[in-house]
Parts: structure tokens; sequence; C-alpha cells
């Protein structure tokens, strides 16, 4: 399993970085971890000639963690996010989710802006920073813009991020005291995706509730967030199954997969309640 | 495409050479260097059997490019060794108790296990299990292994113990 050939670049900076992407346009990507795109191009299903190593780019690194707010960069590692105390004492959730993901030697490696930009439904990511109402900053030709984690996914594989883009930092609110927070996540083995994976906040009369696995996006539902906020678990789990929209596949037929939904949401919220102040 | 110079440590040697940018580093390892502790298994990154130690960090070298750990210290199991060249802690307790049947994910297994011990000297089992999640073994020797890495957790802090 060779890939086909492609010119490596190592650029120092994110303008640098822009400038390759714009100089060769559809012929270059970026690569954070490669746990994603080297299998596929592996599998020659991508096939590039240009590849951007954003590694040596050191604005993309580090995990800051303020009074409201925690700022991540896209290159902070899953084994990162595991490992920081302060996140994980600002936001447990965090750290719930990324144990979830695949194994230690692909989190090793595995970044949180590959996760949340490649726009694999799959992911674990995309669908905790909709439930966290995470915001995305995007950096590119025409200069930085930021998009909710809410607005940003379109279908499989697309997403707001425009091709001379680069995703730099996402920045999250942190729930703060009160806030129970929950991830649940049914999957084959371990490293797998999720056959059905829920992401919950409640407390202090507000509510917010993420799906994984059950579109071609993560599913982040008003009407089941707003009927948890007003304690209507039935509601909640209601809601949520009519906005998902699972297929069948190797996970298993429709039915099932709204079964393992409907399952692993109750879990979710069971346990957040718990967490609640 | 063009090659490019790649410099890398690879357990404590200072190596170059020249490959093409797509090379994986499990290939350049097993074929340019001829390091072949490195196994290749599933060549998916589920199996582990490819497992190097990189800065610090267990990485699964079949999903690598060389070019993007060009500049790093890289360990193999080659490189887990005593200086005399006899078996080190982690190689001898797998012996020991039988860690392993038909041998094939023994390089990746004590590879990863080493960086695991390094994070956590005291691991419980279920952390050693969790721990070991990204190594497969298909003769499913996990009892083995798992004894394996507890008793080298137990022989390494001795030792340590016994230097202070």
């Amino acid at each position: 399993m060779i890939p086909a050939g492609f010119e490596y670049h190592r650029p120092g900076d994110i303008a640098s970085a822009i400038g390759i992407l714009q100089e060769h346009g559809d012929e270059a990507r970026v690569i954070a971890g490669g746990h994603s795109l080297i299998p596929m191009m592996k599998l020659r299903m991508a096939e590039m000639g240009h590849l951007v190593d954003l590694q040596a780019i050191d604005e993309l690194k580090g995990i800051e963690v303020g009074a409201e707010s925690v700022t991540l960069g896209a290159m902070v590692t899953q084994h990162e996010l595991i490992t920081h105390e302060g996140l994980a004492s600002a936001i447990p959730l965090i750290r719930d989710a990324a144990l979830q993901i695949a194994d230690p030697q692909v989190r090793y490696m595995g970044t949180v802006g590959g996760n949340v930009a490649n726009g694999d439904p799959g992911n674990d990511m995309p669908g905790l920073m909709q439930c966290l109402d995470a915001t995305f900053e995007l950096k590119g030709p025409d200069g930085t813009r930021n998009v909710a984690a809410r607005d940003f996914y379109e279908a499989a594989y697309f997403t707001a991020r425009e091709d001379e883009e680069i995703l730099t930092r996402i920045s999250i609110p942190i729930p703060g005291a009160g806030v129970g927070q929950a991830y649940e996540k049914q999957k084959r083995k371990i490293g797998d995706y999720a056959t059905a994976a829920a992401a919950v906040l409640v407390g202090n009369g507000k509510a917010s509730v993420a799906m994984t696995n059950l579109s071609d996006t993560p599913i982040w539902s008003a009407e089941a967030s707003n009927a948890l906020a007003g304690g209507d678990v039935d509601g909640s789990v209601s809601a949520m199954l009519d906005a998902i929209d699972p297929v069948a596949d190797n996970r298993g037929p429709v039915d099932f997969k709204k079964h393992v939904a409907a399952v692993m949401l109750r879990r979710a919220i069971g346990r957040a309640q718990t967490r609640a102040g | 495409m063009s090659k490019m110079h790649v410099k890398l440590t690879v357990n404590g040697k200072q190596v170059e050479g020249l490959a093409e940018p797509r090379t994986l580093l499990i290939h350049f390892l097993r074929e340019d260097l001829k390091i072949t502790g490195p196994h290749i298994g599933c060549e998916t990154s589920h199996c582990g059997a490819c497992t190097v130690d990189i800065d610090g960090k267990s990485v699964k070298s079949c999903t690598t490019f060389v070019a993007q750990v060009n500049g790093a210290d890289v360990t193999t199991v080659e490189g887990l060794t005593n200086d005399d060249g006899s078996l080190g802690v982690l190689q001898e307790m797998f012996r020991e108790h039988h860690g392993l049947q038909c041998g094939f994910c023994t390089p990746g297994m004590i590879t990863r296990a080493h960086r695991l011990l390094q994070e956590n000297p005291n691991p419980t089992e279920e952390e050693i299990r969790f721990g070991m999640a990204g190594n497969l073994c298909r003769c499913t020797g996990y009892q083995n292994i798992v004894k394996a890495i507890s008793a080298s957790a137990d022989m390494l802090n001795a030792q340590k113990e016994a230097a202070e």
C-alpha cells in the first residue's frame, strides 16, 4: 500500500502555509496528524501533488484555559487533551470523549483540528464541539473569520472551510459550575467509530444535546436541548430521534441505530444529571 | 518525484538517507536501514505491529511518512536491549512469562509497553489493557502479555529503588 507521490512542505508559519495552498490550489492539502488522510492516500482514494505539513507552526499549538473559555490550537493532539489537567477540570467532557477515540498510538498523532476539520461524520469531536457551542477560527488569503461549530458542517466531508483556509484554533465557552457533562459512545470494538454517540450538557436550567455518526453531519438539536432544559427527558430523546437520519451499513440497520441512539442519549443524560450541581 | 534528504536518530545512532516523501517510515526502517524489528501487519493502523517510539510517543510507523519524522528521535524494539546487548527488562519479562506465541506482534507490544511504563510506572491491569489497546495479538495471548508488562513494571521499580 504505497501512496501516490507528492512534494512535501513543512512551513514554519500560517502565512507560508496559506501561500502554498494558494500557489497549488486543488493540488495541495494540509496534513495534521495524518491518521485520517494517510490511510486514504494509501488506498489511493486521496491523491495530491503537494502535502503541507502543519507540525512546525507554533501558532497552531497549545491549550489555553481562561476564566470563561478554553482555546485549543488546531494541532493539539488527543493525547494532549487527555493529559492536560487544567483542561480536564475546566471541561471534563473533552477528556471523556478523547479517551474513546481510536487507540493510544493514534491519539498521540491525531489532532483536534484534524478531527473537526475533516468533516467525517464518524469523528467524535464535531458533535462534541456542537454540544459545547465551540467556535472555529479559520485563516485564509482574505484574513481571519470565525464560524460556529453548529454552522460548520454541510454534508459528509463538506464544511464551511474554503480550500485555501486553514482551521487554526477552537474556542469553547466553559460550561461552569452546576452543569453536568457526559459523553457516551457505543462502538463495536476499541478504536472503532461510533455506532451512536451522545454528548450532553445539563444544569442551571439549560441543556445542550448533540449526537455523532447518525447522519451525514453531527446533529445538534435545539428541540432536544430545550426539552431537556425543561426536564423532559422523553421529549428530548424523541426530538433527537426525529432529528437524526442514520443509514444502514456494517454497524447495523436503521432501526438498530435508532435504538442504540436512544440508549446512548438516555445514558448520557442520566450521567450528566448526576454530575450536575 | 524527487527524493528528499532524510536525517534521523534511530536507536541512538544518527542515520541519513534519500527517500521519496511518500515513503512510509516502516518501509524506510525495514528496507533502507535494515531494521526489521518493527513488523508490517495490517498496514491500516489497526494492529500496532509496526509501533515505534518517536520523540517520546508511541506511533504506528505504517501510517507515518518518513518526511513527517525528518529530524526526529526514533526507537525500535532493537533499541530496548541493555547496553551490553542482553535483553532489556520488558524483553526478558516477555520471555519469562511467555508473553508471545508466534511472536509477530511482540516488537510492537514491547515498544508500546515501554512508553506506557515511562508514563505510568505503576499501572493496574485495567490500565495496561487500556494502554495496550492499539496492539493486537492474533494468537490472543493477552493474559501473558499483561503479566509480562506488570512484572516489568515491578522489576523496573525495584531497579530504580535499588539505584536510589
